[in-house]
């Protein structure tokens, strides 16, 4: 097998462009409706959403595969790496190693990760010898601010807080100011979840962004939005609205340890061409890694 | 009693000729688009193909109501359908147990259990004045426990109180014995996140069950949950038995699809919906408005529906028009019947009247014996000219050579002659009673069914 490929491979790399057009003609195929109909199917169970799985559909149809690349066990190969194609340019490193300061602000909608990540994000930036200020601004979910301290206190890692039902905006205040007296690198703030679609929860967070420009024009430097890999194509309008808030730099994708395949993250790519910052494996401190597309396109297939 | 339902089937057909039926072609069509809406509101794909499979034969041959287009008429076929799968039963939360009542809520990490536990508890105080220790059995989550505690204590709702260092089962324990000593009626067990392929998290659950015993185990997911609703939801049904379904974060502009994935692959109703993080936000699930929002078409269905209802009353008046006309013989019940065949036998008939919503209900409990239309059928063919138009003629020996001819026996042609005697009698009343005659036939009494087993 190796040997025939050589061949070949061989033969044409040294032909001219007549028998280059040749092989296309003769080794090159597009593929069948059946493996198509197969991948697009695929693609909406990996919660692609059936606009876009039906645009990667034709895009793969137009295209031509040799005999060996179009063999079903390859061809979600070649799937994969089309995927990869899409979301590499939206690789983001979690850990900057210069030495700007930064305000993260961390959004989403209920239940998606949001506290847990700020755990994770407060090890790693530690372990890169980052000096680490975390707002409680979840003075809303009962034992939110709990919750958090208990990650900081294994973090070591200093929180500021308020009574709660404090204003969040005031907490996420108290936090940037407490940062830049005290030469913090990164100001972390937990903000509570809220859906998209409620009005005064989005001027909340909005008013958030406000108050932390008054003691920084340039913050929030960051602000990563944590979506669910279960959630399905609800993530959009997501996306969407937290986005009229303020930009959204980073991307946050947490519980990609189950079954869901997160692959709306496809979507948003086509879409919003929000950087990927990182994924959520698990619950434990460890469990958050770097985004790298390749990688998450593997598993997809997996 | 046999008229009412009789009459009905007329009126349907002293409309045929009016009425176009959805062929194949338009069925595919229409399901196409409805395949779409449901992907795009994340009804998991193997679902939405079951659905589709299951409902083509259910439109192919309806009728297609005046001023409606085919599309339209599928789409009103579709939601009633959605409606019907994803359950018009009313579920209320199973409290048929000695107490203390042990529900055990379980499912992925922040699908909102623990929220929905304080609320559970809340709703059964307020709906039956029943008093619900919460437990927490998250020893995994920071502050899991003192989340529920804290959800107790603001809404004097009482908790177990937290010990550090103690597993689940031990809490559970500790949890039983003071209920029954404290009292309280019911005891929510809220358990922490688990994905449902982490086995040594599945095999607690099972572990907790098979030592509580609880009378009812919750699912409790997100209904922004995507083509993954089938997975989760069929793996926590294999590992626990899951009585109920709660839906959280309705209060979002999801679709909801998760709903009919999650019904349809486990069979356990959804009881509750979330509606918001406050404690009283959580609302009984009413299939309908769920089938609105993952079909995405509501104002085509309640179009239809308009429609419906105004072709109910123009038939009803037709019906009414015909009676006064007067008489009714063998040979026009023997029309009715060979048309009534065509279009799909006794139900196929009873399920295109208009509002027969309760009539179909009746149907559906009550076994229609299809093959009475062809004995009926062979009964009036068996007879001559003017015994049809005259049935009075029909004496012993008659109906003797009648049963013979048809293959049938003397109780049956007697059986026949007696509904056709009630016929006419029902009709004369009419055509003297005007519109009053018809309204209330809605209801057609179950012996008339028994009628035509
Ligand atoms: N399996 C898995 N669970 C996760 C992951 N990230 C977070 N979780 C769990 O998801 C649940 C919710 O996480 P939180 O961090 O409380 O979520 P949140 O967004 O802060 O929630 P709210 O503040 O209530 O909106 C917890 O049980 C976490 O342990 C992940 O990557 N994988
Ligand atoms: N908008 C809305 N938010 C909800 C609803 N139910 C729960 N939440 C929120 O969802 C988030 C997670 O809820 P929890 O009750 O902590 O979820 P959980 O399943 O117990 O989470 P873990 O124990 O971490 O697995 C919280 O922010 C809740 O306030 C709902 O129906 N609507
Ligand atoms: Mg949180
Ligand atoms: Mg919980």
């Amino acid at each position: 097998m190796g040997f025939l490929k050589n061949l070949k491979e061989g033969l044409f790399k040294s032909s001219s462009n007549i028998s280059e057009s040749v092989s296309n003609i003769f080794l090159k195929s597009k593929p069948n409706e059946k493996i198509l109909e197969e991948i697009e199917d695929f693609m909406i169970q990996c919660d692609f959403g059936i606009d876009v799985a039906s645009k990667f559909k034709l895009i793969l149809a137009n295209k031509k595969f040799s005999e060996e690349e179009l063999k079903k066990e390859n061809f979600y190969n070649i799937f994969s790496e089309e995927v990869t194609k899409i979301l590499q340019p939206l690789e983001k490193k979690i850990v900057n190693t210069g030495p700007d300061f930064k305000t993260i602000i961390v959004c989403g909608v209920n239940g998606t990760g949001k506290t847990t990540t700020i755990g994770k994000l407060s090890k790693l930036f530690k372990n890169h010898n980052k000096k680490v200020v975390i707002g409680a601004a979840d003075t809303f979910r009962a034992a939110a601010i709990d919750q958090l301290k208990v990650w900081c206190d294994k973090n070591n890692t200093e929180m500021i807080q308020s009574e709660v039902g404090a204003d969040p905006a005031s907490v996420a205040f108290k936090t940037l100011e407490y940062a830049k007296n005290n030469n913090k690198d990164l100001c972390i703030i937990d903000t509570a979840g809220r859906l998209q679609n409620k009005k005064n929860l989005m001027e909340e967070f909005a008013k958030i962004v406000r108050v932390l420009k008054k003691i920084d024009p340039d913050a929030p430097q960051e602000t990563w939005i944590v979506l669910d890999a279960t959630t399905g194509q609800n993530a959009i309008a997501q996306i969407e609205e937290f986005q009229k808030i303020t930009p959204l730099t980073g991307i946050v994708m947490t519980k990609l340890d189950g079954t869901a395949k997160g692959g709306i993250l496809v979507a948003l790519a086509d879409r919003f061409k929000i950087p990927i910052v990182a994924i959520g494996v698990g619950e434990k401190e460890e469990d958050l890694n770097q985004f790298i597309a390749s990688e998450y396109s593997q598993a997809l297939i997996k | 009693m046999f008229e009412s339902l009789t009459d009905k089937i007329e009126s349907a057909f002293s409309f045929f000729n009016r009425i176009t039926r959805l062929d194949e072609k338009q069925a595919d069509e229409g399901l196409r688009k409805i395949r779409q809406a449901l992907l795009e509101s994340d009804v998991s794909l193997s679902v939405a193909k079951e659905f589709i499979n299951n409902i083509k034969p259910k439109i192919v041959g309806q009728e297609v109501l005046k001023s409606v287009t085919p599309g339209q008429m599928i789409v009103k076929i579709v939601f009633d359908e959605l409606v019907k799968v994803l359950g018009d039963e009313k579920k209320e939360i199973n409290l048929k147990a000695v107490p203390p009542i042990k529900i055990l809520v379980v499912g992925l990490q922040g699908s909102g259990k623990t929220t929905t536990s304080a609320k559970l508890a809340k709703y059964l105080e307020k709906q039956y004045s029943k008093k619900s220790m919460l437990v927490s059995l998250d020893v995994y989550r920071p502050a899991a426990q003192r989340q529920l505690e804290v959800l107790g204590n603001s809404n004097s709702i009482k908790t177990l109180p937290i010990m550090d260092g103690q597993f689940p089962l031990e809490i559970s324990k500790r949890a039983i014995n003071a209920a029954s000593l404290s009292g309280e009626d019911v005891i929510i067990f809220d358990t922490a996140g688990r994905t449902q392929i982490d086995q040594q998290m599945m095999m607690e659950l099972k572990q907790l069950e098979n030592d509580i015993q609880p009378s009812e185990i919750i699912l409790v997911a997100d209904s922004l949950t995507g083509q993954d609703a089938v997975n989760i939801a069929s793996e926590f049904k294999k590992t626990v038995s899951l009585s109920s379904i709660i839906l959280t974060r309705i209060d979002g502009d999801g679709k909801g699809g998760a709903a009919l994935s999650m019904k349809s692959i486990t069979g356990c109703p959804i009881k509750f919906l979330g509606t918001g993080e406050g404690i009283d936000e959580m609302e009984v699930f009413h299939p309908d408005r769920i089938a609105n929002r993952i079909l995405g078409m509501g104002d085509v269905v309640s179009l239809v529906e308009k429609v419906s209802e105004g072709l109910e009353k123009e038939k009803i008046e037709e019906l009414e028009e015909n009676f006064k006309k007067g008489s009714f013989t063998f040979s026009d019940y023997l029309k009715q019947i060979q048309q009534m065949k065509k279009a799909g036998g006794m139900s196929g008939v009873l399920s295109m009247l208009p509002g027969v919503s309760k009539i179909k209900k009746q149907m559906e409990d009550s076994d229609l014996d299809e093959s009475l239309l062809g004995k009926q059928e062979a009964i009036i063919l068996s007879m001559t000219e003017k015994e049809r138009d005259n049935p009075r003629v029909i004496d012993g020996s008659r109906k003797k050579r009648i049963a013979n001819g048809s293959g049938t026996d003397i109780s049956m042609v007697n059986k026949l002659l007696k509904q056709h005697k009630m016929m006419t009698t029902m009709m004369k009343k009419m055509s003297k009673g005007g519109r009053g005659a018809l309204e209330g036939m809605d209801n057609v009494p179950p012996e008339l069914f028994n009628n035509l087993k």
